[in-house]
């Protein structure tokens, strides 16, 4: 499902200041894994989840997704795998606010078929009833809570059926309820649909939740948890 | 023992507060399934930014509605004054070639010679073979009318008066399709028989002449003949009422000595302002010299120019200005977009759909202003018409609004919003969608 093979990731790359953030990652996920990222600020938890979700390249190393080898794909290509397999939760919820609740969900569907289909909007809907909306489906995002918001999200995140989602603190600015809300959602869809859910988070009680934890401390993965088979490259 | 005050809380204090209402739902516009997804973001990050939107299309509206009055009114004056210069000639006009003379020496190509030759005075001469050449002209197909004249100087005599004026004989089927003279009539008729005589007010004034009088007509070709006045025109010019007069090509040929000839032949052109190319080629082809209205004319035509270049410039600058403004709007919108730009690309959206988003809008805000902008114009227009009018109530000129420019306008303000749009576009496009995220 997923496989970063030492994996290097460095800022200002031949300047002065160069600084490598992430040093030598080795990580194998596979289908169905769920786990959490944690560790200190500035270990480098949000830059391994940007090269995984494929909006960053690596200095070096090579990154596999989905069985493809993406170091060599070009803007476009990388673009589409992304937008086919990745599903992205953001800690700001970070909606269009130009849209409705249900437009926004239905925007990564939007991209690739280019059309708004009877098909994508029943889908659409079918998400946001799945996320407990149905009532606010046709609001402005603005007008919805910090909670509410992040279903969006997390319903839009889902729209094309990802195999992997990726959640950068997604509870970070929820209260308790809400966060809570959020992870059973997460839950569910691992369960239920088999995605591969990795979350960033600094919640240790969250994490306990999880099936596996990973640990970023300076750039580096130390890994604990039920299973830390995660950090020994299996396959 | 101690007392403790209790507070007093009426039953209704007790019951829990309502809930605050939550906010009526409002229904965003369902998005329409005919529209391609790079059009609804576009239209709804317009719609969301309405205020800016709002400016920049009554910016560009301005700049298209002024584009659209000057055009119009540069066009209409400039019909205008060329109608008023042509009323009352020709568009070319071929004469015969002007004489010279050439010194008769035998020089060595070694010698140099500078003869002192008195120029000669140019005799009333008639075109030769004049039928033929009518003919050859008529066959052109960018001419419309040809017609022959002969012209002169005469005097003419009632009682102790006389005037010099300058006769033209002509066939009056033909001429008045050149020059609309029936329309100059102010008393009596455009009737030309070979006893009749066309003159202007000026002269019926200086004559003390009306409709039925005779005038004794003498020309320099030595005829002599009296013709009785059918009708009394006025050109619009004191100088031409005052000398010009019309008879009959016979009678013009008579008084001027030229049995069966003519001194000239008028032209007229589908296209005025080919009429100088036109009179070029027929002087190189036959033996003739052609004068067009525009060699005639040389400063008016100059002066068209200079006002068209302007213009043109006033346009440029414009538009200049108009693009400049939805660049400047655009590059705002980008920065402001920035964090909606990095969702989109995490989304799957590609550099490309991006793009267009962005150069959609600039295209959009174009398009709108240059709308507005002709509907504003062509009410200025209709305004101006109504409020500028001659003393006798008709209006000063006619606008020229053609809808092939109201057309051209809208398609190259589009044309400049989308190249305005294109630097913003691309920066949009080229965003770092992490750094976007994290804006």
């Amino acid at each position: 499902m997923l496989a970063l093979r030492a994996v290097h990731k460095s800022y200002s790359v031949g300047l002065p200041n160069e600084l490598e953030v992430l040093h030598g990652i080795d990580l194998v996920l596979e289908r169905g894994d769920f786990c959490a990222v944690m560790g200190p600020s500035g270990s480098g938890k949000s830059t391994l989840l940007h090269l995984i979700g494929l909006l960053d390249r690596p200095t070096s190393g090579t990154i596999a997704v989905c069985g493809e080898e993406t170091t060599t794909l070009d803007d476009r290509a990388l673009t589409r795998l992304r937008g086919h397999n990745i599903g992205f939760v953001f800690q700001y919820h970070h909606l269009l606010t130009a849209f409705s609740a249900l437009e926004n969900v239905m925007m990564p569907m939007l991209g690739g078929s280019g059309f708004p289909s009877a098909a994508a909007t029943a889908r659409a809907a079918a998400l946001i009833e799945s996320v407990e909306l149905t009532p606010y489906r046709d609001r402005a995002v603005g007008q919805l809570s910090g909670g509410q918001q992040q279903r969006v999200a997390v319903a839009r995140a889902l729209a094309m059926q990802p195999a992997l989602l990726l959640a950068d603190e997604p509870t970070g600015n929820l209260d308790t309820k809400s966060a809570d809300a959020v992870f059973a959602l997460f839950r569910r869809v691992n369960k239920e649909q088999g995605t591969t859910v990795l979350f960033v988070t600094h919640n240790p009680l969250l994490a306990a939740r999880c099936d596996h934890t990973i640990d970023v401390i300076d750039g580096q993965i130390v890994t604990r948890g039920i299973d830390s088979s995660v950090s020994r490259g299996r396959s | 023992m101690s007392t403790t005050l209790e507070p007093v809380v009426s039953p209704a204090m007790r019951r829990p507060l309502p809930a605050p209402p939550s906010p009526p739902p409002t229904s965003p516009p369902q998005l329409p399934r005919w529209l391609p997804f790079e059009w609804i973001v576009a239209l709804r990050f317009l719609r969301e930014g309405r205020l800016q939107t709002a400016f920049i299309v009554g910016g560009v509206a301005i700049g298209v509605a002024v584009i659209v009055f000057m055009s119009a009114m540069m066009s209409g004056v400039q019909a205008s004054m060329i109608r008023r210069t042509l009323t009352g000639q020709s568009h070319i006009q071929l004469t015969s070639p002007k004489e010279f003379v050439r010194p008769l020496r035998d020089t060595s190509p070694l010698e140099r010679e500078g003869a002192i030759v008195q120029a000669p005075l140019q005799r009333l001469k008639g075109i030769d073979q004049w039928q033929g050449i009518v003919q050859q002209v008529q066959a052109i197909p960018e001419v419309r009318v040809v017609s022959p004249a002969v012209s002169g100087s005469a005097v003419v005599v009632r009682g102790d008066a006389s005037r010099v004026v300058l006769v033209t004989g002509m066939d009056p089927e033909r001429y008045f399709r050149i020059v609309a003279l029936p329309e100059k009539i102010v008393r009596g008729a455009a009737r030309l028989t070979s006893a009749d005589l066309l003159i202007g007010t000026e002269l019926a004034t200086d004559l003390g002449v009306g409709v039925g009088d005779k005038l004794r007509v003498t020309g320099s070709g030595r005829g002599a003949t009296t013709l009785t006045i059918t009708g009394i025109f006025d050109l619009g010019n004191k100088a031409a009422n005052a000398r010009s007069t019309f008879v009959a090509l016979r009678t013009a040929q008579m008084l001027m000595g030229l049995p069966g000839g003519v001194t000239a032949i008028d032209v007229t052109v589908q296209d005025v302002y080919a009429a100088d190319v036109i009179a070029q080629r027929i002087q190189r082809t036959m033996h003739v010299q052609a004068d067009s209205w525009i060699g005639t004319n040389a400063q008016l035509f100059s002066a068209l120019s200079a006002q068209s270049m302007s213009n043109t410039s006033i346009r440029f600058f414009v538009g200049l200005s108009v693009a400049f403004g939805i660049a400047s709007v655009l590059v705002v919108s980008v920065m402001q977009k920035s964090r909606e730009i990095g969702i989109l690309r995490a989304m799957g959206v590609s550099r490309t759909q991006v793009l267009r988003v962005f150069l959609l809008q600039g295209g959009l805000l174009g398009l709108g202003g240059a709308v507005v902008g002709s509907i504003l114009g062509l009410m200025a227009l209709a305004a101006w018409q109504k409020l500028q009018r001659a003393a006798d109530g008709s209006p000063m000129f006619e606008m020229v609004m053609s809808p092939a420019l109201l057309g051209w306008t809208l398609a190259l303000a589009t044309l400049t919003g989308l190249l305005a749009a294109f630097m913003p576009a691309l920066r949009a496009a080229r965003l770092d969608p992490v750094v976007a995220i994290n804006a």
